[in-house]
C-alpha cells in the first residue's frame, strides 16, 4: 500500500472535516484566482477599448481624467474645448484625421454622444476592429440616433424605435420636444460604446436651442423642421480623437496641444494614460490581491489546526503503523501527503468554482460594467499559483508533522488511547 | 513443559548484557541474558510496571540500549540507525496487541498487507501478497467477505484479534510478539483464539512470545518466564 493511498484513505475516514477543509481552501482559491482574472480581465477590457488613435485631446484637467471620460464615458469633462480651437488644430499638418466628441446628456441611463459620422470609421478596438451594425445603418437625418448593442438588448429596442434624449447625466429635463429616431444598432463590441447613444454632433446642437444656462428658454420651442434649416455649429465639445499622418509626429502635435496659447488644453496618448492608470489603481490591486492571499494562507493555516488538533485521537493509528515498521518519519510523510491532497484537491475545486463562478457572474459583469471576461483556461501564472498553493500546505504541514514525529518518537508502540 | 517442535536454525531473539534507560533516567531495564530460540514458545509474566513494555520496545527497535546487544535471528539490532531498526521490525516481527490492534479506515485485507509495506523481504515471500492474506484468513476462520469489503471498525473484537494474528504472520517473520492478545476476550474466545495463534506459528514455524498477566495460559507454552528473572529494573543513573 502506497503512502498516498494511505492518506487517502486516512482523509475519506474523515470525510466530514475534509469536506469542509478542501471547501474552505476552494473558496479561497477561487477567491484568489478569481481575483486576477478579474485584474487581468479589466486590464485586457480598457487596454482592448481604445485602437489607433493617436492622441485624445480635452480641456486641461488630468491625462487620466480625460481618458476616462472621453472613452470610458467614467466621470465628467472639467472644462469644454472651443470649437474653433478644434478647427484650428483640426487643420494642423500632422493631422490626418480628427473626431470631435460632444459628452454630457443622457438616456435613461445610458450616456448621450455627439459625434460625426467619421466616429464610425475612425473608431477602432480591440486591435483594429471597426464598429460594425447589427441592423440599420449610421445616421442620416438630424434627429437619427445609433445605440450600442447593451442599449437596445437592455431597453428592448429596435430599428426605428423614438428617443428621447434627457438633458444633462441625472436630470429630469427631458429634450421631449425633440425626439430621435433608431436609425442603426451596433454590434456587441464589448467596449463602452455598447452602452453608448450616438447622435449627430448638431443634434447636440439642435436640441439645445432653446437652452440656456441648462433651463429652458421660455416660449415655443424651435420645430425640428426650423432646426433643420439651420447652421448647426457648435461653439464647443468635450473632446477629440486625433490620428497624425506619421508615429512620428506623435509626441511634436502633443506638445503643440499642451502649448495652444489660444486656451488650456490637453493631449494624451490613450496608451500611456492607460499606464497611468494602472499605476494609480496598482496600490489597490497590489491590497487586493494581498488580502486574498491572506485568505487563503488562512484556510491553510486552518486545515493545518484540523491536522494538530486530530493527532491525539490518531496516536493508536500511529502506534499500529509504528507496530508494522513505519518510522516516525513515515508517519510525518503521512500527514503532510494529506494536507498536500486536501490542498490539491481545494486548488482543483477553487478552480472549477471559478470557472462555475465565472459563467453565473460574466453576463451581469458584461451589462453592469461592460467588463467582458474571457473564459479562457488557467494561464501559466494560474497554475503556479495552484502549485504554490499545494507547495505551501506541505509547508504549514510541517507543523503537525513534526508534533506527530515526536509523539510517535515517544508512544511508539505503545497505545495511547 | 518443553517443546516438540524441532528447534533449527539460529535464536529469534538474543539479548546479552542489554541496559536502557528512558530520557530523564528515571527508569529503565537491564537483561542479563535472553533468548527465544526459533520456534519457542515463551510465556513473559510481571507485575504492571515492572518493565514488560520497555522489554518490548527494545526488542522491536522501537528505543535503542546504551549498553548491550539484541539480535533478531541473526541480524544486530543494536548499533543500528532508527531507520535500519524500524526495517528489522518490520521484516523479522509480527506485532499483536491486546485490542484496537487495526487501522480502522482500512480494510481488514489492507491492515493484513499493511506490513508488506514496509519489509519488501516478507512481501517476496509472499509470491501473491494477496492470496497469501487470504489463506490466512480463511485458516483463521474470517469469512472472505468481511475481509474484502467491510472496514477493520466494523468487525467484531475476536475477528479483529484474528486479523491482527493474520497481520503479524504475513510474510512468515521469524518472532511474532503479543502483548495481551487475549485480555480483551472472554474465556472460549481465549482458548479458540490461543488455539490459532499456536496453530499458525506451528504452520509457519515462528517464535512466539507472548506477554501476559493471565497466568493460566503458560502451561501451553514451552517456557514461562517472569521478568523478574530475566530483567531487573534500573532507577537514577544506575545504567
Amino acid at each position: 500500500m502506497t503512502l498516498l493511498r494511505l492518506a487517502f484513505k486516512s482523509l475519506l475516514s474523515r470525510r466530514f472535516t475534509v469536506v469542509l477543509t478542501v471547501f474552505a481552501i476552494g473558496l479561497s482559491v477561487a477567491l484568489f484566482l478569481g481575483v486576477e482574472k478579474l485584474r487581468t480581465g479589466a486590464r485586457a477590457s480598457f487596454a482592448d477599448t481604445i485602437s489607433n488613435t493617436d492622441l485624445i485631446m480635452g480641456a486641461r484637467s488630468g491625462s487620466v481624467q480625460l481618458l476616462l471620460y472621453s472613452v470610458f464615458r467614467i466621470g465628467n469633462a472639467t472644462n469644454n474645448v472651443s470649437w474653433e480651437s478644434y478647427k484650428d488644430l483640426k487643420a494642423r499638418p500632422e493631422v490626418e484625421w480628427a473626431v470631435p466628441l460632444s459628452l454630457g446628456d443622457s438616456h435613461r441611463q445610458f450616456r448621450v454622444m455627439g459625434t460625426t459620422p467619421a466616429y464610425f470609421d475612425r473608431y477602432q478596438y480591440r486591435g483594429g476592429r471597426s464598429l460594425a451594425f447589427a441592423d440599420g445603418a449610421r445616421f442620416d437625418d438630424l434627429f437619427d440616433a445609433v445605440i450600442g448593442a447593451d442599449v437596445a438588448q437592455t431597453l428592448g429596442y429596435k430599428l426605428g424605435d423614438p428617443i428621447i434624449v434627457a438633458h444633462g447625466l441625472a436630470s429630469f429635463s427631458e429634450h421631449d420636444d425633440l425626439p430621435f429616431r433608431i436609425s442603426g444598432i451596433l454590434e456587441k463590441t464589448g467596449t463602452p460604446v455598447d452602452r453608448t447613444v450616438l447622435i449627430g454632433l448638431d443634434a447636440i446642437e439642435a436640441i439645445h436651442v432653446d437652452w440656456q444656462g441648462g433651463g429652458r428658454k421660455s416660449g415655443p420651442s424651435t420645430p425640428a423642421e426650423v432646426l433643420r434649416t439651420m447652421d448647426l455649429e457648435p461653439t464647443a465639445i468635450t473632446a477629440a480623437m486625433i490620428g497624425v499622418k506619421s508615429r512620428l509626429q506623435i509626441f511634436p502635435l502633443q506638445r503643440a496641444i499642451n502649448d495652444y496659447p489660444e486656451e488650456p488644453l490637453l493631449a494624451i496618448l490613450p496608451g500611456l494614460a492607460l499606464q497611468e492608470l494602472w499605476e494609480i489603481v496598482g496600490v489597490a490591486e497590489t491590497a487586493l490581491t494581498g488580502v486574498s492571499a491572506m485568505v487563503v494562507a488562512t484556510a491553510l493555516l486552518g486545515m493545518a489546526a484540523m491536522i494538530l488538533s486530530g493527532l491525539n485521537e490518531r496516536r493508536r493509528e500511529m502506534a499500529i503503523l509504528r507496530s508494522v515498521g513505519a518510522g516516525p518519519t513515515t508517519i510525518a510523510a503521512l500527514l503532510v501527503t494529506e494536507a498536500m491532497a486536501m490542498a490539491a484537491a481545494g486548488a482543483v475545486l477553487g478552480a472549477a468554482m471559478l470557472y462555475g463562478g465565472l459563467l453565473l457572474i460574466r453576463p451581469w459583469l458584461d451589462a453592469a460594467y461592460g467588463l467582458s471576461l474571457p473564459l479562457s483556461g488557467l494561464s501559466a501564472r494560474d497554475l503556479t499559483v495552484l502549485a504554490i498553493v499545494v507547495a505551501s500546505a506541505a509547508l504549514v504541514s510541517i507543523i503537525p508533522a513534526i508534533r506527530a514525529y515526536r509523539m510517535s518518537l515517544a508512544d511508539g508502540m505503545m497505545i495511547k488511547i | 513443559m518443553s517443546s516438540n517442535r524441532p528447534v533449527e536454525g539460529p535464536n529469534a531473539l538474543d539479548m546479552l548484557g542489554t541496559r536502557f534507560l528512558w530520557p530523564g533516567g528515571r527508569f529503565g531495564l537491564s537483561v542479563d541474558a535472553f533468548s527465544v530460540a526459533s520456534s519457542e514458545r515463551v510465556f513473559l509474566h510481571g507485575p504492571s510496571g515492572s518493565g514488560k513494555s520497555t522489554l518490548l520496545s527494545l526488542i522491536s527497535g522501537i528505543v535503542a540500549p546504551v549498553a548491550g546487544e539484541i539480535r533478531l535471528q541473526d541480524h544486530a539490532l543494536t548499533g543500528q540507525r532508527p531507520a535500519v531498526r524500524d526495517r528489522l521490525r518490520a521484516e523479522q516481527t509480527g506485532v499483536i496487541f491486546q485490542m484496537f490492534n487495526l487501522v480502522p479506515y482500512l480494510t481488514p485485507l489492507d491492515n493484513i498487507l499493511l506490513p508488506l509495506r514496509f519489509a519488501p523481504d516478507r512481501r517476496k515471500r509472499c509470491l501473491d501478497a494477496k492470496q497469501a492474506a487470504l489463506d490466512l484468513t480463511r485458516a483463521l476462520d474470517l469469512p472472505d467477505a468481511a475481509v474484502l469489503s467491510s472496514p477493520a471498525s466494523a468487525l467484531s473484537v475476536g475477528q479483529q484479534q484474528r486479523v491482527a494474528v493474520a497481520r503479524a504472520m504475513i510474510g512468515h517473520p521469524p518472532l511474532i510478539i503479543a502483548d495481551e492478545p487475549t485480555s480483551a476476550l472472554d474465556m472460549d474466545a481465549r482458548a479458540a483464539f490461543m488455539d490459532l495463534l499456536f496453530k499458525q506459528t506451528d504452520t509457519s514455524g515462528a517464535a512466539l512470545l507472548m506477554v501476559s498477566h493471565d497466568l493460566s495460559l503458560s502451561d501451553r507454552f514451552d517456557r514461562a518466564i517472569a521478568l523478574n528473572d530475566i530483567a531487573q529494573p534500573l532507577h537514577g543513573n544506575a545504567a
